[in-house]
């Protein structure tokens, strides 16, 4: 009983702090989901039969869902949630990210992961829930571009580990020189989904600030494009601001390390946090949001809970959807919020504020590509923020061609979601699509039907939002939405032009070159020919050469 | 290869020669003058001038600054017509002008080598198969062929350079590679080999072999006292009627084409038939590759080689059979003609401007197509094996008036 009790308490403290955190914010549905699949009082009372599920539990069950379906693939799973978490905390700091991925081999399918950042460090107090419970997160109930989104991440590759070689999370943090750090031993009660902190000491630490979490996991290293190595290199294309140190396991010493040095010292614009806009409300979610206003009547809901919604536009949206403005929101019913659903739809409403969302830059992609591959031709694209269903996102396209690159391979096609690398399910992302589905034979490139083009070439492309739509939880793949593929095509036609062009170029310079060698090549035989049959002397024939020389030097156009 | 093949023949001739002696003289006639045979080759000077002639035009050219030229009649069937008159097809006049430049650079200079090696067979009075002389480029450095058919096309080049004025490729001393027919008859050929050699050849007593057409036939004479020249398509056709000595029945002269004949057989038999006033019958099958291919080269030539068609052309042969109407009257077992053979047919008749200027001949392949049926000259074999001696060719020969043109 003392048990229930205490499970209650935290299940509305969760609540509770939920609303605080994120009141009906748009992704809150998705929450409300799970923490509903908890029948506390009624079952629990009723019978042994039924028994809550913690979404820990069931994760452990479903490991494949979070991305630790093998391995080779749990350990790039594992570096990943770390990394993206370190970058993510350092870039929200205004801290230029510094991190170091450390990987050992301690057995044959045993490995230990040690990613160190320079960041602002986690006050010792959040450390076990950070760790220790799964979607326990700052980044879920927030409408902000950032690289992690649901707070499962770095717990379930805790949770991973702890399952597969009894070891719990390690964690060092320090938020600042004044405190002094603190180690964590976390290890994650997958009945409870709650922290079990097994050890917590006060360390000494070499750095101001910053945060040191170490796994290990049952995995298997590999080379290749699903690579733990290949995600350090795609990640620091994708984060030209950051520095990274990586050093790869089987490394006889520390001096074997991979560096990727910061390509700019200036830091990602800061993003700003956005309400949803009203067009990329499911009425499902709306009804629930409508449930739960505080606001007194519906143009104050319409306001307050979205952007882009002025009195004028409430007014307007209440009209088309043949409301009465001064209702109360929590009186309409299912009819009436349908009402207003299509209302919304029938209203033009601005699109969303887009300084929510930062680009890398141009520039930063054409040097960024540059320095992991020295092409001969490198462009970038930056395009306008634009919107998918109310969530405003924009497209990047880099292009590298040439170089040491093969020239009978397919084109390497790098996927990215807010400055993360997409890995796996090549076939299923948005923009697989939108590569293989642009006309590339217009551009000089041989394509065969339905791939990406053929040639020394190099293709990156990353989407950055505020919601980026993937296909499943493990964020392995972007929804084939329209408006998004349109975007990726144009941003790749644009780099496909100046690519056009440098082809040409380059053909053009080739062809003048073969020529140059064509006229050196046969004019003596030319000559020759003409001694034979006529019997000249050397020296006549050395003169013609000259002549015949200066002739066609003369008519080659350049 | 052809210098093994040179050497054996000239054994088998000199050994024939011996043993004949006066044989075949006996038989020879008066009218058999093979001095008489009109010239219409060019002679060993003439083609050396063509050379230096064409060498000193363009080294002229190019020490006065301006860019050479060479100008070749264009060979494609839009520049060949069929001449009535001349009763060959004959090259038009558009003319290709090749401009030296330096996409043209390249085979400029291999085309003057290769005239620069033509030159040197002249005059040593040697010759290089086509073979042989893409391996002598070999020597050439960068200017050397990849392929034998790039060294093939230069030759082609330079012979339709010099074929208005009448030179062709064997005068040039580039000889084939492909075997010649197979001769044999009352004839006697009278042969000049390299070493300058005479030698009397009785074709009359290879008993059942035959005597072979060589590469290059513009140095032979002829004998004879035959009446006719039957070309026949197949090796099998000419093996039955040689060992049954159908020529000495016939008083004929035999020569076996297998299949299209060379440019060899084609002038050998223009010469012997041009030297002795002797009509030329044509015994094929009866099919569209018989009748559109076999048949009209030898009469009038090709259609991709026609600026030397004039050198090589029989235009006196006429069509013994198979003809589409032996078909009917003998009764002859048939094969269904096959969608290539509809194809080449049709093809005839819409382009080929030998067969649009002969309207029997438009009637007899119309009449073929409307059959829908081949056949071919062994198909006589269903009567007995000798009904092709016996009956079918003194009964065609009794009215040859009635030949296709």
């Amino acid at each position: 009983m003392s048990k229930n009790a205490g499970a209650r308490k935290s299940a509305k403290a969760a609540r509770t702090g939920a609303k605080t955190t994120a009141r009906r914010k748009m992704a809150r549905p998705r929450r409300r989901e799970i923490v509903a699949k908890s029948p506390q009082r009624g079952a629990h009372e009723l019978a042994g039969q039924n028994r809550e599920i913690a979404v820990s539990e069931f994760f452990a069950k479903n490991r494949h869902l979070l991305g630790f379906d093998n391995p080779s693939k749990a350990l790039l799973t594992t570096v990943k949630e770390l990394v993206d978490n370190s970058l993510d905390a350092a870039d929200e700091a205004r801290i230029p990210a510094d991190v170091e991925i450390r990987i050992d081999q301690l057995a044959e399918d045993r490995f230990r992961v040690v990613c160190t950042d320079n960041g602002p460090g986690i006050p010792p107090e959040s450390v076990p829930l950070v760790f220790g419970k799964l979607l326990y997160g700052s980044k879920f109930h927030r409408l902000r571009m950032s690289r992690g989104q649901q707070g499962i991440g770095v717990s379930a590759a805790g949770m991973y580990g702890l399952m597969t070689t009894g070891h719990p999370v390690r964690v060092i943090s320090r938020v600042s020189e004044h405190q002094p750090a603190k180690r964590f031993e976390i290890a994650i009660d997958t009945a409870k989904n709650h922290p079990a902190v097994r050890k917590e000491a006060e360390v000494d630490w070499p750095y101001e600030h910053g945060t040191s979490v170490e796994i290990e996991l049952e995995a298997a290293y590999r080379k290749g494009q699903h690579s733990v190595d290949s995600y350090i290199r795609q990640i620091s294309l994708a984060n030209p601001h950051a520095r990274l140190v990586y050093l790869p396991p089987g490394r006889e010493t520390d001096d074997e390390a991979i560096v990727y040095d910061r390509v700019t010292s200036e830091l990602p614009p800061e993003t700003a946090e956005i309400k949803p806009h009203p067009y990329g409300v499911e009425l499902g979610v709306l009804m629930q949001w409508l449930r739960e206003s505080r606001s007194r009547n519906l143009s104050g809901f319409l306001t307050s809970e979205f952007s882009r919604v002025s009195t004028r536009t409430a007014a307007e949206i209440c009209r088309n959807a043949n409301l009465e403005p001064s209702q109360k929101p929590s009186k309409l019913d299912r009819a009436r919020a349908e009402a207003l659903h299509k209302g919304i739809a029938a209203t033009k409403i601005m699109a969303p504020p887009t300084d929510c969302i930062a680009p890398i830059g141009k520039e930063l992609l054409e040097s960024a590509l540059q320095a992991i591959h020295p092409a001969d031709f490198a462009t970038a694209v930056s395009r306008r923020p634009t919107v998918y269903r109310g969530n405003p996102f924009l497209v990047e396209a880099a292009l590298a061609y040439g170089g040491a690159l093969s020239h009978d391979d397919p084109a390497l096609v790098y996927r990215y979601a807010n400055r993360v690398p997409l890995q796996y399910q090549v076939g299923g992302c948005a923009i697989t699509r939108a590569v293989t589905s642009t006309d590339w034979k217009k551009y000089g490139l041989q394509q065969p039907r339905g791939a990406p083009p053929l040639g020394p070439m190099v293709v990156m492309v990353h989407i950055a939002s505020v919601w980026v739509p993937f296909t499943s939880e493990s964020k392995e793949a972007i929804a084939h939405y329209p408006e998004i593929i349109k975007e990726i095509k144009l941003a790749l036609q644009d780099c496909g032009r100046r690519l056009a062009t440098h082809i040409r170029r380059r053909k053009r310079l080739a062809d003048e070159e073969k020529k140059r060698s064509y006229i050196e090549k046969y004019i003596p035989h030319l000559a020759i020919a003409l001694q034979e049959i006529l019997e000249l002397t050397d020296k006549q024939r050395e003169k013609t050469e000259a002549s015949l020389t200066e002739m066609l030097e003369r008519s080659r156009k350049l | 290869m052809a210098t093994r093949k040179k050497t054996t023949r000239k054994k088998a001739t000199k050994r024939s020669a011996q043993k004949k002696k006066g044989g075949a003289r006996k038989k020879a006639s008066a009218a058999g003058d093979a001095d008489i045979v009109e010239r219409i080759h060019a002679t060993d000077e003439e083609t050396i001038d063509q050379i230096t002639g064409t060498a000193k035009r363009v080294h002229s050219s190019i020490m006065k600054g301006i860019k050479p030229d060479l100008s070749l009649p264009v060979r494609a069937l839009s520049n060949v017509s069929y001449s009535a008159s001349r009763g060959y097809l004959q090259i038009g006049r558009q003319k290709k002008v090749r401009t030296l430049s330096v996409n043209t650079v390249k085979s400029f200079a291999q085309t003057l080598r290769m005239m620069g090696l033509s030159k040197e067979l002249v005059r040593n009075n040697d010759f290089a198969t086509k073979r042989e002389a893409y391996y002598i480029s070999k020597n050439w450095g960068d200017a050397k062929f990849d392929e034998q058919v790039e060294s093939d096309a230069a030759m082609d080049d330079i012979e339709a350079l010099f074929s208005v004025d009448n030179v062709s490729r064997e005068q040039l001393r580039f000889f084939p590679e492909e075997h010649g027919g197979s001769v044999s008859g009352p004839l006697v050929v009278i042969d000049e080999d390299a070493t300058g050699q005479i030698t009397r050849i009785d074709c009359a007593r290879f008993g059942t072999g035959a005597f072979s057409v060589p590469s290059s036939v513009e140095q032979l004479r002829f004998e004879t006292t035959a009446d006719f020249v039957l070309l026949i398509e197949t090796a099998g056709m000419f093996q039955r009627l040689q060992s049954h000595r159908f020529w000495e029945t016939a008083n004929c002269i035999l020569i076996e084409m297998g299949g299209v004949p060379t440019r060899a057989v084609r002038r050998f038999v223009r010469r012997l038939s041009d030297a002795h006033k002797l009509p030329v019958y044509a015994f094929v099958d009866c099919d569209p590759y018989g009748i559109a291919n076999i048949y009209r080269t030898i009469k009038v030539g090709s259609g991709s080689a026609a600026h030397v068609n004039k050198f090589f052309c029989v235009p006196q042969t006429r069509f013994l059979g198979v003809t589409p109407d032996d078909i009917v009257e003998y009764e002859l077992p048939t094969h269904p003609l096959k969608d290539v053979d509809v194809k080449r047919a049709k093809d005839a008749l819409k382009n080929d401007p030998f067969f649009q200027s002969q309207p029997r001949w438009r009637k007899a392949l119309e009449q073929l197509v409307k059959m829908g049926v081949r056949a071919e000259q062994q198909a006589l074999a269903m009567w007995g094996l000798n009904y092709v001696i016996d009956e079918y060719l003194p009964r065609k020969l009794e009215h040859t008036d009635r030949f296709l043109p």
